[in-house]
């Protein structure tokens, strides 16, 4: 392992960016950081790493300009269709039992995923009984995803995800075109709460029939993966759903045992017995 | 000045890919010391299906990368579709779902450039066929870094464009022809054994 000097640079920006605001950057995976930092550094125009945290110290301004480039993620709706038909065919009927239900999209970034199962929900005939949590770390993230809109070039793969995870509607029931962007209806938002959370600092805020967190726990190290499983172990009560990205796992986990293989080849565990 | 032993390879290959490869790694015998990386460039929506192909092919052991797994010798590794594949400076593996590099997930700059930082001079990083830009950016890293950069000689080259973009971006690079490429990886084992 080689410490250059940028690496100890990084590791004291993101030291700086816990103490002076509480972002806890410091066990992500931090060959992605360094992307993105890098990239940060050339678009912001700072000379260097150092000169990045002399900057963010002293100027909170540029915070939400360096989350963006920490945590934004761009995703698309119906994103691995098949996750998506499976929660349909398999996970559905176990919720339909269920008088009112809670689903938490942790880290939801700019709200593809959310809008997927607001209206995969509403599809199965169980939106009205639903409250969904959409949350992350970034602010900037929780306004777009509460805007709902998006390009409309982005709209064509949407569209071919819906229809290959089982949708029963047409996706343009649920936006309207305008201006080269599609705005999607308020009335999908009638059941969602936004809300700021870390899944590294914050506590668990309830009991959840259903968590789906993807692509998330890639970008964390060991011991914040172990943290944040824990607060998904904590939130879901016995048969309560676990929905992770198609390359993510619990195999390395210490919470593993917890959890039992539900639709494997889709990453949907289940909460075993307490 | 001695170069320090290679301790990785990583391979980055897009159109053209699966026949280079298939020269390359069934020369590769099961107790080949070194890990091998390699990002191929495939359509996102499609199973990967180089893993099993190269298995019916290869005796070196191939699998597709896994998140936080333990980078190993004798192992070849295939970045998963639609995933960046990436080196963490304690020799274990991260995937990414970050926006596609020059329209590709996985990104053959993503793999390099995070190797190079890792391994450094014991890095040796290869460039075969392939009809765009992407791992110009990351050889020149590979070769900054003090690493061995190598390049698919691109007039034999079925697709010419991405080791002639890796050359013009790292002038310093050493061109080989895809069967020469081949016996110089497996002639990489054979040093170490003896």
């Amino acid at each position: 392992m080689r410490n250059t000097t940028e690496d100890i640079e990084i590791q004291l920006l993101l030291e700086a960016l816990y103490q002076r605001y509480h972002y806890d950057f410091r066990h992500y995976a931090r060959a992605s950081i360094k992307r993105r930092l890098k990239q940060a550094l050339m678009q912001m125009e700072f000379r260097s790493f150092s000169a990045l945290q002399d900057g963010l110290l002293h100027d909170p301004t540029l915070l939400p300009r360096l989350l963006d480039y920490l945590t934004i993620q761009v995703s698309e709706m119906f994103r691995d269709p098949f996750y998506y038909r499976a929660i349909r065919e398999k996970v559905v009927p176990h919720l339909k039992t269920y008088p009112s239900l809670k689903v938490w999209i942790a880290g939801c970034s700019g709200g593809e995923e959310l809008y997927s199962f607001v209206i995969l929900f509403r599809e199965e005939g169980i939106e009205n009984r639903t409250l969904f949590y959409a949350t992350d770390i970034n602010p900037e993230a929780l306004k777009t995803a509460s805007a709902g809109i998006y390009a409309l070039d982005r709209i064509k793969s949407f569209t071919v995800n819906h229809q290959k995870s089982g949708g029963k509607s047409s996706l343009s029931d649920y936006y309207t075109a305008n201006y080269g962007r599609a705005v999607f209806d308020e009335s999908l938002r009638n059941r969602v709460v936004f809300s700021d959370h870390s899944l590294v600092t914050d506590a668990v805020f309830g009991e959840m029939q259903f968590v789906s967190c993807r692509n998330v726990l890639i970008y964390f190290d060991r011991s914040f993966q172990d943290r944040a499983v824990g607060l998904f172990r904590d939130t879901l009560p016995r048969k309560g759903f676990l929905g992770l990205g198609s390359k993510e796992s619990l195999r390395f986990s210490t919470h593993a045992g917890d959890f039992g293989e539900f639709v494997p080849e889709e990453k949907i565990y289940q909460r075993r017995e307490a | 000045m001695t170069k320090p032993l290679i301790e990785a390879i990583a391979i980055g290959a897009s159109a053209g890919a699966v026949q280079a490869l298939s020269r390359i790694l069934p020369e590769l015998p099961t107790d080949y010391p070194l890990p091998v990386l390699v990002v191929v460039h495939v359509p996102p929506d499609r199973t990967n299906m180089l893993v099993p192909l190269f298995q019916a092919k290869c005796q070196i052991s191939i699998r597709e990368a896994e998140d936080k797994e333990p980078i190993l010798p004798g192992v070849v590794y295939f970045a998963p579709s639609d995933y960046h594949l990436l080196v963490e400076a304690d020799r274990t593996i991260s995937l990414s779902a970050d926006a596609p590099a020059m329209y590709s997930r996985p990104s053959i700059d993503f793999l390099f450039e995070s190797a190079a930082d890792t391994y450094g001079p014991a890095l040796l990083g290869v460039i075969l066929t392939g009809a765009n830009e992407d791992g110009a950016a990351g050889l020149t890293a590979v070769g900054e870094a003090g690493g061995l950069a190598l390049v698919e000689d691109p007039a034999g080259a079925y697709a010419s464009a991405m080791p002639t973009a890796a050359l013009e971006a790292y002038p310093m690079a050493k061109t080989m022809s895809l069967d020469n490429i081949a016996s110089y990886l497996a002639g990489l084992g054979k040093m170490r054994v003896a």
